[in-house]
């Protein structure tokens, strides 16, 4: 008889397994991860809500399906953190945002119905950057969560309260949004597997937009086997969201049970690399390229001489779809009402409504996104800005050429202390400096772990960037590094964390 | 500098930020700093190239010309601020478009 | 100060002696495609409010647009019939503003990617055919619609609106037509044949109902003046509400009598947005134009390119249908009709109602008198529309069939038709309720013949001595006899014969 302790420290991929052949009921898989949310969540605060009732029906329906004999789902039974940025219709939607506390959307995203039918239990909703703008969480309405490797710095962002679930064994499978690197990025800090697939790999119906045409859904899992099988499950064309693939998925499990290197080109992107990197972040980043050598790939450094323009051609784009996008919160059909007595003007409630409803950095972004689309401005900072992002898939496509992956580091640092950038936009927003030139060109990219900083002890990550549909190549070197890694150490990567004690006791320090 | 205060209270304006004095002078700096930074993209040489809006160019997504089932009028006003027989209640409006 | 105070509407005919002004149309079409132009919810009027809506046409968090292949498809048979060349490629663009009748405060446009630009219409009015240029052709969706509730009920003092998303997300086709110089006196004619052209070619394209009273045809005029022999055009106002096709001309009427007495009174016409009413034919100041709204155009991230393949419009175009003008064409040939008489019947609207009764038998020249005079008379008298007429092309087809066969005098004739516009039935069923057959029975004819000959000695006398014209009064009494069922031209000959070989 498994622990509920021991079971959540189970992989997706056995988790699955065990109910599939009857070792372990959902209801029981389900019951344990509720009970590890109750006694960590106030010291990691992941969630905004927990569907204890919803995710126990659905439990419970599963192990009824078992037992009819009726065929399960590839993931069925085995929980799952969703981003609060997924339109449920059982449950509320926020973004992280007093905009839309409450919001109870009547409808359910298509990436949910495709869990459902994958027979996964959504466990909740977890917190994020309000509307997915923020790389700690720190921006969220809500307040921010922490990092289970240590309570006091950020999770990352903006999927940072999924990546906190997941590292504190909360649920196996969490599943982020990618738009500058939001999944990625909290994957590195948090010392997990996070991937942003191809553009346009899996529907955006549902998914609360930001920037329409960088947000990608993905999954943030402990493995990189998890990554992949959820990877299956949610993807696919959907003719709801005419930006989706109409190409096969690519075949990510069988690649990532494939983990073999052997004579694979490997690119180094030397502009990825410098000032504002971490010491620590280099050190294991280079430990990771001379692993992949030994393991028989073949590497390189390639240039990419554009990247240097991704960041302020991505702080030009995502603003400005975002400036129209986020318009529809008016007070007018839903959500936050303010300023309604009776003899203000429709417009000002509008704006009272807008003020009081957004946090610091979507007004700033908003207003950026207006500035950038304004008559006048639109050649010379929009219009340029796509321009950039030909050159940089002009970049990708040479370096392809070359090597069949790019790897970098995830991002230049390891995970900071909560309060330490939320003064300083600029400082923020280099954070996603590595990961978003793969969110302009719309091909994918994986982040995996590759070690501890020495300095710290906090997760580094192993960027690895593939050609656009290749998300397979991703997870055969994914796999790889993992697995060799794995080896090396004697145990899996997270076992390092475990730093939340499941005691009413708040300390939660970070280590073996 | 890149952004006045005054300018910075129009884009308020346009975006409809009913913005407080603090307010708009914190961020009349920050995006300064900001627009200063992201100006860098007017340093590449960008003649001819066309612009890209997704990672895959296609063209012609249609659906046809069918019905799907809608939302029930309950369901479309259940979450609305305000509602009346049906209708979906708003403050007056001011300025006739 | 741009327009003093004291500044009256020159009379018309008096400020195109002096000003030439310049016309621009802008006109909405809403296509007659089952679902709407991005989802699934029926494209309909008159439902109950937000029951024809979804979280797309809501702009609801999280959703995303489809295009509608009808809606393009429509739109390229638009572009076909208005003479465009192929556009191989084009975009759908968010015109961003904020207005609570839209869900998303940016409404899916396009900017300057449309499917049509460059084409031509040509339109006739008073004997004048004009060329009206057409700038550009393109798909959008339409609004909610809000209503507004408080004191005065216009949006001005009202206290709250109620707002019904129906109509959102309804494709919408704008055509905009190149500025219109050079009509002169005719600009208001010109405007109203622009609109009623757009709107015969909607229909016969079986694109749109194009019903102004639904709002399905929407029309805002542009209108403009310079002084005669200037070089250049003045500052032109933009003219909402126009709601019917006479209002198109009233508006641009009003308008250059309007901005007449503005330059002649020493002031400057402001460059604006104005409201047209109804009731006093005349518009006031709405929203400045001058303060041009930035809408801030950038392409739909969430849609893709459309590029219809040569092949796919070539099948388009092979499709058409027979085209207003083309068709016009062909009927007044097969008609036998002059100019004069084609502007006769296309001034009272009767074109089809001849055409159809053609079709149903009548000759041209009997459904062309039938509908121009009688039935004219009829429908100005009750202030409405021909076609609004109780009468069916095929019942008058009928009508004239009884005539030609001699079974109805015209006079009789035209009290079958006083039988079925009264709702009495179709005139078979009407000439028998009221017994209204030509009386051919020359037995019976004889009697009466016979009665009135002795009733009128004289008269008879008169007949016999060679004074046959005297015979139209004894053709009377039989006439009266009859109740006005005789045939007169066979009372007549009856007569003449009765008198001729008696003594």
């Amino acid at each position: 008889m498994n622990t509920a302790s021991e079971l959540t420290r189970w992989t997706a991929a056995e988790m699955a397994a065990a109910v599939a052949a009857g070792e372990v009921s959902a209801v029981e898989l389900t019951t344990a991860h509720l009970e590890r949310i109750a006694r960590t969540d106030v010291q990691v605060r992941a969630f905004l809500h927990v569907a204890r009732d919803s995710a126990l029906a659905a439990a419970s329906a599963v192990d009824a399906k078992r037992a009819s004999g009726q065929p399960l789902g590839s993931l069925a039974g085995v929980p799952l953190a969703l981003k609060d940025v997924f339109t449920t219709a059982d449950m509320p939607t926020t973004c992280g945002s007093r905009i839309l506390a409450g919001w109870q959307p009547p409808y359910d995203a298509t990436i949910v119905n495709r869990l459902r039918s994958a027979d996964v239990v959504i466990l909740g909703k977890t917190n994020m950057d309000e509307f997915a703008m923020g790389s700690s969480t720190e921006n969220s309405a809500f307040g921010p969560s922490h990092n289970p490797w240590d309570l006091s710095r950020v999770p990352g962002g903006s999927s940072g309260g999924s990546a906190a679930a997941v590292a504190a064994y909360q649920a196996p499978l969490g599943i982020g949004t990618d738009t500058g690197g939001s999944i990625r990025q909290p994957a590195a800090v948090c010392g997990l597997v996070g991937v942003k697939p191809t553009y346009g790999g899996s529907s955006r119906y549902g998914l609360v937009a930001f920037a329409s045409s960088l947000d990608t859904p993905g999954p943030l899992t402990r493995t990189v086997l998890d990554a992949a099988l959820l990877h299956e499950a949610i993807s696919g064309h959907d003719s709801c969201d005419s930006t989706s693939l109409d190409a096969p998925v690519p075949r990510v499990v069988a690649a990532a049970k494939n983990a073999d290197v052997a004579g694979l080109r490997i690119g180094v992107v030397a502009e990825l690399s410098g000032d504002g990197y971490a010491s620590g972040v280099l050190t294991r980043f280079n430990d990771a390229v001379e692993l992949l050598e030994s393991l028989g790939a073949k590497v390189t450094e390639v240039s990419c001489p554009h990247f240097g323009y991704a960041l302020p051609a991505y702080y030009l784009i995502a603003p400005s779809e975002c400036s129209s996008n986020l318009a529809r919160f008016d007070a007018m059909r839903y959500g936050l009402r303010i300023g309604d007595d009776g003899t203000a003007s429709a417009e000002q409630v509008m704006s009272q409504t807008r003020a009081a409803g957004f946090g610091a950095e979507v007004k700033r972004r908003i207003m950026l996104g207006t500035y950038a689309l304004s008559s006048g401005y639109y050649d010379a900072y929009y219009g340029k800005a796509q321009q950039v992002r030909t050159l940089i898939a002009g970049d990708f496509a040479a370096a392809f050429e070359q090597v069949d992956v790019l790897v970098s580091p995830t991002t230049p640092t390891t995970a900071f202390p909560i309060g330490e950038r939320a003064d300083n936009p600029m400082a923020m927003y280099l954070a996603d400096l590595c990961t978003i030139p793969c969110n302009l060109a719309g091909n994918a990219a994986l982040s995996v772990p590759c070690g501890l900083a020495p300095e710290d002890r906090l997760p580094v990550g192993l960027q690895i960037m593939a050609p656009v549909l290749a998300d397979d190549r991703l997870y055969r070197v994914g796999a790889a590094v993992e697995g060799a890694l794995d080896q090396r150490r004697g145990y899996r990567f997270l076992e390092d964390a475990s730093g939340i004690d499941e005691s009413d006791d708040a300390t939660g320090e970070a280590g073996r | 500098m890149s952004i006045t205060r005054d300018e910075v209270a129009h884009l308020a304006r346009l975006s409809r930020l009913d913005l407080g004095d603090d307010e708009l002078e914190r961020f009349a700096g920050q995006l300064d700093v900001i627009i200063s930074a992201v100006a860098k993209v007017q340093e590449v040489a960008a003649a001819g190239i066309p612009p890209t809006t997704h990672a895959v160019a296609v063209t012609n997504v249609f659906r046809e010309d069918v019905l799907y089932p809608c939302l029930s009028a309950d369901s479309a006003l259940a979450q609305a601020p305000a509602s009346e027989e049906g209708f979906f209640k708003v403050p007056r409006i001011l300025a006739e478009d | 100060m741009t327009a003093p105070p004291t500044s009256r509407p020159v009379p018309f005919d008096d400020a195109i002696s002096s000003y030439e002004p310049v016309i621009g149309l802008e006109t909405h079409v809403e296509l007659g495609t089952t679902a709407k132009m991005f989802c699934g919810c029926p494209n309909q009027f008159g439902a109950e409010p937000n029951s024809a809506v979804c979280p797309v046409c809501l702009g609801l968090p999280g959703s995303l647009p489809v295009i509608n292949k009808a809606a393009i498809e429509f739109t390229i048979r638009i572009g076909l019939a208005l003479n465009w060349s192929l556009a191989t490629w084009c975009r759908f663009a968010r015109k961003n503003y904020f207005y609570p009748d839209m869900p998303k405060n940016f409404q899916i446009s396009q900017s300057d990617e449309p499917l049509c630009t460059d084409g031509w219409l040509d339109v006739e009015a008073a004997g004048t055919v004009t060329r009206i240029g057409i700038e550009r052709v393109h798909l959008e969706e339409d609004t909610g619609k809000s209503r507004h509730v408080g004191s005065s009920g216009r949006i001005h003092g009202a206290d709250y609106s109620l707002v019904d998303y129906n109509r959102a997300g309804i494709p919408l086709v704008e055509v905009v037509t190149k500025p219109i110089p050079g009509t002169g006196a005719l600009a208001p004619a010109v405007a109203r044949a622009f609109v009623t052209e757009l709107r015969d070619l909607m229909r016969a394209l079986g694109v749109s109902d194009v019903r102004m009273e639904q709002g399905s045809l929407r029309c805002d005029v542009n209108t403009s003046i310079a002084p005669s022999g200037s070089a250049h055009w003045g500052k032109r106002t933009e003219t909402k509400n126009v709601n019917s096709l006479r209002s198109v001309e009233r508006a641009v009427r009003s308008e250059i009598e309007r901005q007449a007495g503005v330059l002649v009174a020493g002031g400057r016409v402001v460059q604006e947005t104005r409201h047209f009413h109804e009731d006093s034919g005349t518009t006031t100041s709405g929203r400045s134009k001058e303060e041009a709204q930035d809408y801030r155009y950038f392409p739909e991230p969430d849609l893709v390119p459309v590029a219809p393949s040569p092949q796919w419009v070539e099948q388009i175009r092979q499709a058409l249908p027979e085209l207003p003008a083309a068709r016009r064409a062909r009927l007044q040939s097969e008609l036998g009709l002059s100019d004069r008489d084609m502007a006769a019947l296309r001034n009272a609207g009767a074109l089809d109602l001849v055409a159809e009764t053609v079709a149903a038998g009548a000759s041209p020249e009997q459904a062309r008198n039938w509908w121009l005079t009688e039935l004219s008379r009829r429908a100005n008298e009750a202030g409405i529309e021909l076609g609004s007429l109780h009468i069916t092309p095929s019942q008058v087809a009928r009508i004239c069939a009884l005539v030609e066969s001699g079974e109805l005098s015209n006079k009789l004739a035209r009290q079958v038709l006083d039988g079925v516009l009264a709702g009495q039935g179709s005139p078979d069923q009407v000439v028998a309720a009221r017994g209204l057959a030509v009386v051919t029975d020359t037995s019976v004819l004889a009697a009466a013949v016979e009665d009135a000959i002795a009733a009128y000695p004289d008269i008879a006398a008169k007949i016999r001595d060679g004074k046959v014209a005297a015979a139209g009064a004894l053709v009377g009494a039989v006439m009266k006899a009859t109740g006005g069922q005789a045939d007169a031209a066979t009372v007549s000959r009856l007569i003449l014969e009765r008198l001729a070989s008696s003594s």
